[in-house]
């Protein structure tokens, strides 16, 4: 639970997408964003909400927090580094 | 070498500020694209790429295949021979129906088969003095995998005069040799060979043979040359000629400077105008392809 709030610089919604493709789709999202942009990514099953903030924190982004939505749906925040 | 120091691969490496790729495309170049070293950026660098294969032979096929299955967006296969049974011991752009047809006609096949978003244009010409230029202006990079001494000084040649970065390989029995020429930030392939060696002082592939899969191994270093050029990224063997010898499984790369006396890619070169060295007996060189 995140008890802060970012500015949010671009959504993505992930909806309907599996790993490893809301990583790439992720990935690419943040390529073209500015370092210190904030990415804020809505996934609706587990296994993104685990693999997304891993791969991104291995790739040196800060990953500023992943909540839970709904019953489906989680949302994963990263600040580009 | 810094990949950003070629004028031909300079519009390659501007900087992109949109990924526009098509589901399709995310889900093909996925493998590249969660690679710190290419991203989408380099995926797209790829994509935006042009690559002159000469040779469409033995190392010709490796480096078409993998070029393609990488998405490189535009590749030109040189080569007007007809597909002969005796290639498909190791020529794997073509197929046992292909025996009788134009390689370049086979080869276009397998690689829009294999990478239907890339644009396959085939050279059905031999390379010389008259045409080479003209057909060079139209891309970044070239990987010569021709069988012949001649095509390879001209291609040389013509890479050095119009700052061509060039992926230069030959294989002959179980040995291969690689060199990567960076036009004005390394050797040529002359700093190292001067001149053709003349005909009938190495014997041809056909007498002396060459093992099938040296053409895919040496074939394969050069397709990734070539993408680490149009990536910018690692160490490419620009001043190493990298040898290779199959039956003990060595590498072996040999450091090559520039030769200040070169005679075409010095700073008083000898040669100016590129040459047609005699090929009516290039099947006596020893250049296997």
């Amino acid at each position: 639970m995140m008890s802060v709030e970012y500015a949010v610089d671009k959504e993505l919604n992930l909806r309907g997408e599996v790993c490893p493709y809301t990583f790439v789709k992720s990935k690419l999202a943040l390529e073209v964003m500015q370092p210190g942009q904030v990415l804020r990514v809505i996934v609706d099953n587990d296994e993104s909400a685990s693999n997304v903030p891993r791969s991104m924190q291995n790739e040196g982004h800060n990953v500023l927090g992943v909540e839970r939505l709904n019953a489906k749906d989680w949302q994963i925040v990263v600040r580009k580094v | 070498m810094s990949g950003e120091t070629s004028v031909k691969l300079a519009h390659l490496h501007a900087p992109i500020a949109e990924l526009d790729f098509s589901e399709e495309d995310i889900r093909r170049y996925s493998r590249h694209i969660v690679l710190p070293e290419v991203g989408g950026i380099g995926q797209k660098r790829l994509n935006r790429a042009s690559v002159l294969i000469v040779g469409a032979g033995g190392l010709g096929s490796p480096v078409a295949m993998y070029l393609a299955a990488a998405g490189v967006g535009k590749i030109g296969i040189v080569d007007s021979d007809i597909v002969d049974i005796s290639n498909l011991q190791r020529q794997i752009l073509h197929t046992t129906a292909d025996v009788g047809r134009k390689k370049v006609e086979s080869a276009r096949e397998t690689l829009l088969a294999l990478n239907p978003g890339v644009d396959v244009v085939p050279h059905d010409i031999r390379l010389n003095a008259s045409n080479i230029l003209d057909i060079l202006k139209d891309y970044d990079v070239v990987a010569e995998g021709s069988d012949n001494f001649p095509t390879k000084f001209l291609v040389n040649d013509a890479c050095v005069m119009t700052k061509t970065p060039l992926s230069m390989a030959g294989i002959f029995r179980f040995s291969g040799q690689i060199l990567t020429v960076v036009p004005g930030e390394g050797p040529c392939y002359r700093c190292f060979i001067p001149q053709p060696p003349p005909p009938g002082a190495i014997p041809s592939c056909q007498e002396a043979g060459v093992f099938g899969a040296m053409a895919g191994v040496v074939g394969i270093i050069q397709a990734t040359e070539v993408i680490k050029l149009i990536l910018g990224k690692g160490d490419v063997l620009n001043g190493r000629f990298l040898l290779f010898e199959a039956l003990q499984m060595r590498f072996e790369p040999i450091e090559v400077k520039r030769n200040p006396d070169c005679p075409v890619c010095s700073e008083a070169p000898s040669i100016t105008e590129l040459i047609d060295y005699d090929i009516a007996c290039d099947m006596q060189q020893s250049a296997a392809g």
